[in-house]
C-alpha cells in the first residue's frame, strides 16, 4: 500500500459530493466513508501516480513506497498553488527536502 | 438475486430493466478514452468544426487519467534541427527490424513539431537552450516540465466546447448494418447504462497492461510502468465488432528502474548514464545492435549468463545535478525519489539497478493495435483509432498520439458528412440493448463464483508461464502457446458464467478482466503464427530463433468472429503502406 490518509486532517472536502482526491484517482480507489473522510479501497491497485496528494487542499494524503519495494518510511506530500507544485519529501531520519516547481506557464 | 447462468433470461432482463437507469445520448462523434490521443482528437474536431457535437467518454476523470496521470518529462518524438519526417521514419523502421507501416509513421512525423508547439501554447513549460529553442535530449527528444501535462490538456478540452462524461466505461460498439453507430457504456458511480448513438466513433482507450504477471506482486502489483487501468478494452471492443488487428506479437517490454519500474530515459539520455553489468562491463556492445528491443534483450541475456544485475551508472554527475534529477522524477514518477530517500542516497550516490518489465500490448511503443489506413480508419466503417490502441506505428509516444488523434478527427469529420442522423432507437433495437445490458450488469447479480482479482491472477499466471512472461525470460514455443490457448478458452468460459462483482467498482474491474482475456487469446494466436524471431525479447521464439526475411516480411493480422468465438489470422504484405 502506498497512499496514506491522515484522518485528523481530512474533512472529505466538506460538503462536496465527491472529495477532490476521489474525483481524480485514475483507478477510482478513493471514496468518502461514513465519517465523511476519505479512505482507500483495494490499496494493492494503487499505481503511485500521486494524483490524489496533488489535489488534496489540506495535505492530508501522503505516498510512501510499499515495504515490498524497500519502503522505509520516506514520504511525499504535495501542494498545488496556481501553476506551481510544492513537494515536501520526508526522509527516514526525519529530515525534509522541499521542491518548488513551476508546472504551468501563464 | 439471479441464479448463475440465468443472465439471458426474460426474468433477468426485466429485473435489469427495472433496476438500471437507461440513458440515451445522441451526438455526431464519440471518442472512447479521454487520454492523450482522445483529448487531442476532441479538440481538433471541435476547432475544425465548432457545430459538430463531440462527446468524450472516460473511465476515470480526464484531469488525471491514463498514461499521463503522473506527468512526463520529455517529448520523446520531436524533430530537432537536422531531423525530418523521413529520418524519423528511417529510425523507427531500423529500430523495428525493418517492418513498420511507413505511411502511418510518416504521417505522424509530418505533424510532430506542430502538435508539440500547440502543447506549449496551452501552457506546458518547455526547457529552452541558449538559442531559445527547445532543449534537445538526443535527436528526437526535448525536455519539458511535464507534471501538469494532463490537467493542461484537460483544460484545453474543457475550453473547446467538447462534452465529457467522466467515470463512464465503454463496453462495446453499437454496430448497425456493418457500420459502427455508437457505443454502450456504464457509469462507475450509479447503476446507469448509456446507449450513445453517433455518426462516428474514435477509439483512443490506450494499450493494455496486466495481461502478464507484473514485476511486483501482491501489495505492490500495480507498481508498474504502463497505466494499470489501461487494459485493452478498446482492443476487445474492436475485436468483438470484427475490426482487424495487427502485430499483437510485437509486445513491448520496457527496460526500467528496478522495483519502482520508473522510466530510464531521464538518466540514460538526460544524464548520459553508462549501462553496465555487475562486472562493470559496458555490456551492450556484446549484442547485435542497440535497438530498443535489443537493449531489453541484452539485460535478459546478461542476467541469464550470471553477469547481472545490470545498472545505469551516472555516479559521474556533479552534486549540482542531483536536485535536477529528483525534480525530473517528481514530474513523472515520484516513486523514484522515494526510493533514493529510502536508500539514503542521492542520485549520483550509486548506480541504479535496471530490470525488464512484463510484456505490455501497446501500439505507441510496440506495434500492436487496430489495423488502420493512413487516415486512421479501421476496417469497420465509422470506426477510427488513434494512439496506443492503434497498431503499425511504434515509437509514437505523446506527440505521435496527438498526431494520430488529429488525423482521426479530420477523417471522422469528413466521414460524418455522408451519414444521415439516426434516431437512437433505430440504431439500437431492444434485443441488442437487452443482450448488452445483461452482459454488462450480469456479474453484479451472480450468487456463486469468483471475483475479478482471482480471475486476473489466473490470466496472469497462464500468460507468464506459457506465453513468454518474465519468469520464462519472455521465450516462446509452440507447445506452451497451445497449452495457453486451451487454458484461456476455459478461463473465458468460467468468467462468462462465474465472474462476480459486489459493487460498481468491482463491475469495472470485472469488465477489465473480461477484456484482457480476449486480448490475451488473440495475442497467443499472433505469437503462434509468426514462426521466426524478429523483435528480440518482445517476440522471442525459442523454437524459431532466426529471422526469416524471405517468408516473414509481412504483417500478422487477426479478426475475431464473436458469433462463432473464432480468431482468424490474416497475412498482410510487409510492403503494405510502403510509400513509393
Ligand atoms: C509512466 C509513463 C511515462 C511516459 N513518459 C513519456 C515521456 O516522457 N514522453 C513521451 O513522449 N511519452 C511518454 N510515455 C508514453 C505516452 O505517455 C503514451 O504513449 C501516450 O500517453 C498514450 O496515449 P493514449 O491516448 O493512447 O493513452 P492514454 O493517454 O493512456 O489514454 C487512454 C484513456 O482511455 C481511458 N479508457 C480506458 N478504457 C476505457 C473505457 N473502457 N472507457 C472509457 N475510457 C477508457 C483511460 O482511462 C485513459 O484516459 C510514457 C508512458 C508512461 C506509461
Amino acid at each position: 500500500m502506498s497512499v496514506y490518509i491522515n484522518r485528523s486532517l481530512c474533512n472529505g472536502c466538506g460538503a462536496l459530493k465527491e472529495s477532490r482526491c476521489s474525483e481524480v484517482c485514475p483507478g477510482d480507489l478513493l471514496y468518502k466513508d461514513i465519517e465523511n473522510k476519505c479512505a482507500v479501497r483495494d490499496p494493492w491497485d494503487c499505481w503511485d501516480c500521486a494524483s490524489c496528494i496533488k489535489e488534496c487542499p489540506r495535505q492530508a494524503i501522503e505516498i510512501r513506497l510499499p515495504v515490498q519495494l524497500g519502503g522505509r518510511g520516506s514520504a511525499l506530500k504535495a501542494k498545488s498553488i496556481g501553476g506551481r507544485i510544492i513537494w515536501r519529501l520526508t526522509k527516514p531520519d526525519g529530515s525534509e527536502e522541499i521542491f518548488d516547481i513551476v508546472t504551468i506557464n501563464e | 438475486m439471479i441464479e448463475t447462468g440465468a443472465e439471458g433470461t426474460r426474468e433477468c432482463v426485466e429485473k435489469l430493466r427495472s433496476e438500471v437507469k437507461i440513458v440515451r445520448v445522441n451526438v455526431d462523434i464519440v471518442i472512447v478514452g479521454g487520454g492523450t490521443a482522445g483529448c487531442f482528437a476532441a479538440v481538433s474536431a471541435k476547432e475544425a468544426s465548432p457545430n459538430t457535437s463531440v462527446l468524450v467518454i472516460e473511465k476515470a476523470h480526464i484531469k488525471r487519467s491514463g498514461c499521463l496521470a503522473s506527468g512526463v518529462n520529455a517529448i520523446n518524438a520531436y524533430l530537432n534541427p537536422g531531423e525530418t519526417p523521413q529520418s524519423y521514419l528511417e529510425y523507427v523502421k531500423r529500430d523495428s527490424a525493418g517492418l513498420v507501416r511507413e505511411d502511418l509513421v510518416l504521417t505522424i512525423g509530418q505533424r510532430l513539431n506542430r502538435v508539440t508547439e500547440k502543447l506549449e501554447s496551452w501552457g506546458l513549460p518547455f526547457i529552452k537552450d541558449e538559442f531559445g529553442r527547445y532543449k534537445a535530449r538526443g535527436k528526437r527528444n526535448v525536455e519539458i516540465v511535464g507534471e501538469a501535462i494532463k490537467p493542461i490538456i484537460a483544460k484545453a478540452v474543457e475550453e473547446s466546447g467538447v462534452t465529457v462524461l467522466n467515470r463512464t466505461a465503454a463496453t462495446n460498439y453499437i454496430v448497425k448494418d456493418g457500420r459502427v453507430a455508437g457505443v454502450f457504456a456504464f457509469s462507475a458511480r450509479e447503476k446507469t447504462f448509456y446507449i450513445i448513438s453517433s455518426k462516428a466513433v474514435i477509439c483512443a482507450s490506450g494499450g493494455a497492461a496486466g495481461i502478464y504477471r507484473p514485476n511486483n506482486g501482491s501489495s505492490a502489483r500495480h507498481k508498474m510502468w504502463y497505466c494499470p487501468f489501461n487494459v485493452g478494452t478498446g482492443l476487445a471492443m474492436g475485436l468483438r465488432a470484427g475490426a482487424e488487428m495487427t502485430t499483437f506479437e510485437m509486445r513491448f517490454i520496457a527496460l526500467r528502474i528496478k522495483d519502482v519500474i520508473s522510466p530510464t530515459g531521464t538518466v540514460a539520455q538526460g544524464a548520459s548514464a553508462r549501462q553496465i553489468n555487475a562486472l562493470g562491463e559496458a555490456y551492450q556492445k556484446r549484442y547485435e545492435n542497440n535497438s530498443t528491443p535489443v537493449r531489453t534483450y541484452a539485460v535478459v541475456e546478461e542476467n541469464k549468463a550470471g553477469r547481472g544485475p545490470c545498472y545505469l551508472d551516472f555516479t559521474h554527475l556533479p552534486e549540482s545535478e542531483n536536485r535536477r534529477l529528483k525534480e525530473a522524477y517528481l514530474n513523472m514518477s515520484p516513486g523514484m525519489v522515494l526510493k533514493w530517500a529510502d536508500e539514503e542516497t542521492e542520485p549520483n550516490g550509486k548506480a541504479v539497478e535496471v530490470c525488464t518489465s512484463e510484456p505490455y500490448i501497446v501500439g505507441g511503443h510496440g506495434q500492436a493495435g487496430y489495423w488502420v489506413d493512413e487516415y486512421r480508419e479501421s476496417t469497420v466503417k465509422g470506426l477510427f483509432a488513434a494512439g496506443d490502441v492503434a497498431g503499425g506505428a511504434p515509437k509514437k509516444y505523446v506527440t505521435g498520439c496527438f498526431a494520430e488523434g488529429e488525423i482521426a478527427a479530420q477523417t471522422a469529420l469528413e466521414y460524418i458528412k455522408m451519414i444521415k442522423t439516426n434516431s437512437e432507437t433505430e440504431v439500437c433495437g431492444d434485443e441488442n440493448l437487452d443482450r448488452e445490458l445483461a452482459r454488462v450488469f450480469g456479474p453484479l447479480y451472480r450468487t456463486a463464483g469468483a471475483n475479478p482479482d482471482e480471475y486476473e491472477d489466473r490470466l496472469q499466471k497462464i500468460m507468464d508461464e506459457y506465453a513468454g512472461g518474465i519468469s520464462t525470460n519472455y521465450e516462446l514455443c509452440e507447445p506452451k502457446l497451445i497449452a495457453a490457448r486451451k487454458m484461456l478458452v476455459l478461463l473465458q468460459q468460467d468468467v462468462e458464467r462465474r465472474l462476480m462483482a459486489r459493487d460498481l467498482h468491482e463491475l469495472v474491474k470485472a469488465h477489465e478482466v473480461i477484456d484482457r482475456i480476449l486480448v490475451a487469446r488473440v495475442l497467443v494466436e499472433h505469437l503462434l503464427y509468426r514462426k521466426e524471431t524478429r523483435w528480440r525479447s518482445y517476440q522471442e521464439r525459442a523454437d524459431y530463433p532466426g529471422r526469416d526475411d524471405q517468408q516473414w516480411f509481412k504483417f500478422v493480422n487477426s479478426v475475431y468472429d464473436s458469433s462463432k468465438d473464432l480468431i482468424k489470422i490474416i497475412e498482410r504484405p510487409g510492403k503494405a503502406g510502403v510509400l513509393s
